[in-house]
């Protein structure tokens, strides 16, 4: 486990858990990083930019690599032009694209997901698309040189859990890259299923920020992430992988 | 009286759009019967996870109203799922009351004698940048309806200096046509409200006796030429009190409704607002909507849709304001003056629209919200 690193466009982390930083309050956020062991935070940069008061900036501890995320995007143009936003006022590279038309669900679109990742890979981005779980585009995306996959679970905010649990399966098995589970986390348990499937990583926000102790659930999906990892990184069980086997062998006839 | 005109029939300078949503919400509010729904309907729409139009219709009956503390309960679970504990916060700027429209229940009506003004484009600055130095980035610019005194291009001044100092710059103005819309939206803004007022159109021909707004479909496609010029959101609301306000409110959320389904990227706003009393005439109340039949509208429209903004306005007293903020609104106005003139210092130029409940500034709003364990969001866009 020591030198199990989680490795991001070249960057190293050694925790796996990015910490999402909207829906609470402000004056939490730095408990929730130091109790989640995160390296990683979200944010939204239409809440970063500048501001006296109430600047979310001012609550990030330094020593954490910044996500910004492009959430207000309505289209690849707006998230490539949030994302070099984001650069100028100093959130450095790394860019989680949100690319979302629909207000309802908040479901990704995938196709602008692509043309946005092309143009910000080639600009130098460590680009993390945030996507609807989809084999073919996780290629795209690949090919348009993402830093990572970031999978929906479940809806954004729905605190369901992986609901699409077998197309991640998936892009696990297909894409060489850190698959990253993203949205519909709703408790540690189901961050911990994300990891022993062979999750990277998992990003949570919602399921903390609505809990009742917030400092408190992030340490709770901090571990929940560990013990996942520990699991896949173990090897889980054959009983769970494949099941009883037949009590009368099928390959006996052979001896007769 | 005979010399009214038509109020269904659009004025030459009026662009009709090819629409069916205005007959669609109509013909629905038409049917809606707020009597019909029973304890069992309301239960049912308590258990469904995603309310259907009938759900929204039992959530706002009578039935519903003595569970009002579990509608309560599951409106803030909502609010919290999409929103966390974020508050946004902003203030209206009323830059001009001259009005052209007769709306017997509006202090901003032409026959009402109040002071008129208008700021001119130094003045506008002078009040956006008293109101930025609250540190507030979110302003409504509001205007009374007159096409003449505060034309299109005096409000798209008006956005370009918005910009200047703010983040996030909405509209409540007259109605527009979509070229107009997109001419203002380039200048800088990207919300539009228009009230409604009341979808009874019968009712809002004896409300509305003279103007452009007297025009009741035109107000009623207001959104949707707004969405097609090139707005990012809109807002919906009826003033309760007016007509039938379960019928209205029933309108006000299956308008949103076909709107949102009709245009998914668009961003849907409710606004609650209750009738108040007006200068030159103090009698002007609420009517049947009293505090726990607000409550339940405000938590109807939640429930119907969970990622709407939903408005606070300061027609509302401290205590409901500061309450609603924890159940079901996700946006509150601070440091609120409905008259011409009033954030930079100087004298006020004119008279107020209608009678404020809470007058309390930013900073009072913010440490109220901190205090309820609420995070005030100054910004929550970018321009891009």
């Amino acid at each position: 486990m020591e030198n199990d690193k989680l490795i991001i466009g070249g960057h190293q982390f050694d925790s796996r858990f990015i910490l999402g930083s909207g829906k609470y309050s402000l004056d939490l956020i730095k408990a929730a990083v130091e109790n989640a062991g995160a390296q990683i935070i979200t944010l939204a940069l239409r809440r970063a930019a500048t501001g006296n008061v109430a600047n979310i900036l001012d609550y990030i501890p330094e020593n954490v690599t910044l996500l910004p995320n492009t959430s207000g995007a309505r289209n690849a143009d707006e998230a490539v032009r949030i994302a070099r936003l984001a650069r100028e006022v100093g959130c450095g590279d790394f860019i989680k694209i949100e690319v979302i038309r629909d207000s309802k669900y908040l479901l990704p679109d995938n196709y602008e997901t692509i043309k946005a990742t092309e143009i910000l890979a080639k600009e130098g981005f460590v680009v993390m698309p945030y996507m609807y779980p989809d084999l073919n585009v996780a290629r795209s995306l690949r090919d348009a040189g993402a830093a990572s996959i970031m999978p929906l679970g479940a809806p954004i905010g729905s605190n369901k859990g992986i609901c699409t649990k077998e197309f991640i399966k998936i892009l696990i098995d297909e894409i060489d890259l850190p698959i990253i589970v993203d949205a519909g986390i709703g408790r540690p348990s189901q961050a911990c299923e994300a990891m022993e499937m062979g999750a990277a990583a998992v990003m949570a926000n919602t399921a903390i920020a609505t809990a009742g102790n917030i400092p408190q659930m992030a340490e709770a999906f901090k571990k929940a992430i560990e013990a996942g990892r520990q699991a896949y990184l173990s090897g889980l069980g054959r009983v769970i992988e494949k099941g009883a086997s037949a009590s009368s062998p099928l390959t006996g006839f052979l001896e007769n | 009286m005979n010399e009214r005109i038509d109020h269904m029939k659009f004025l030459p300078d009026m662009e009709q759009i090819d629409s069916d949503i205005a007959a669609i919400v109509i013909s629905e509010m038409n049917r809606y019967d707020a009597e019909k729904y029973t304890e069992n309907d309301v239960r049912t729409a308590l258990e469904h996870e995603t309310k259907t139009i009938e759900d929204f219709g039992a959530l706002l009956s009578p039935a519903a109203l003595p569970f009002l503390e579990e509608i309560a309960k599951q409106a803030q679970a909502e609010t919290r799922k999409h929103f966390g504990n974020s508050i946004n916060m902003f203030t209206p700027l009323y830059i001009s009351n001259y009005c052209e429209n007769y709306c017997i229940y509006c202090g901003f009506n032409c026959h009402n004698k109040i002071h008129r003004a208008k700021l001119n484009a130094e003045e506008i600055e002078k009040e956006m940048q008293a109101i930025a130095k609250t540190g507030l980035q979110e302003i409504l610019l509001l205007t009374g309806e007159s096409k003449k005194m505060s034309d299109v291009k005096y409000i798209g001044e008006a956005c370009k200096i918005a910009r200047k100092y703010f983040k996030v710059v909405g509209l409540e103005v007259y109605p527009m046509n979509s070229d107009e819309y997109r001419y203002i939206h380039e200048c800088g803004a990207d919300y539009v409200t228009v009230f409604q007022e009341t979808y009874d159109s019968d009712k809002y021909e004896t409300l509305h006796l003279a103007g452009h707004k007297r025009i009741f479909p035109y107000r009623l496609e207001t959104q949707e030429r707004a969405l097609m010029g090139g707005m990012r959101g809109v807002g919906f609301a009826a003033l309760l009190g007016l007509s039938d306000f379960r019928k209205d409110a029933f309108a006000t959320g299956i308008h949103a409704y076909h709107i949102q389904r009709k245009y998914p990227h668009a961003e849907i706003a409710f606004s609650c607002p209750r009738l108040r009393p007006i200068i030159n005439n103090d009698k002007i109340n609420p009517r049947d909507v009293h505090e726990p039949q607000l409550l339940q509208v405000i938590c109807a429209y939640r429930l119907f849709m969970p990622f709407a903004s939903i408005t606070i306005s300061t027609r509302e007293c401290q205590r409901f304001r500061d309450n609603i903020v924890k159940i079901a609104a996700t946006k509150i106005s601070a440091g609120v003056d409905v008259g011409i003139g009033g954030h930079s210092g100087g004298e006020k130029k004119g008279d107020e629209q209608f009678e404020i409940s809470d007058g309390r500034n930013v900073k009072q709003v913010y440490d109220a919200l901190c205090e309820n364990g609420l995070q005030p969001v100054m910004s929550d866009y970018i321009y891009v």
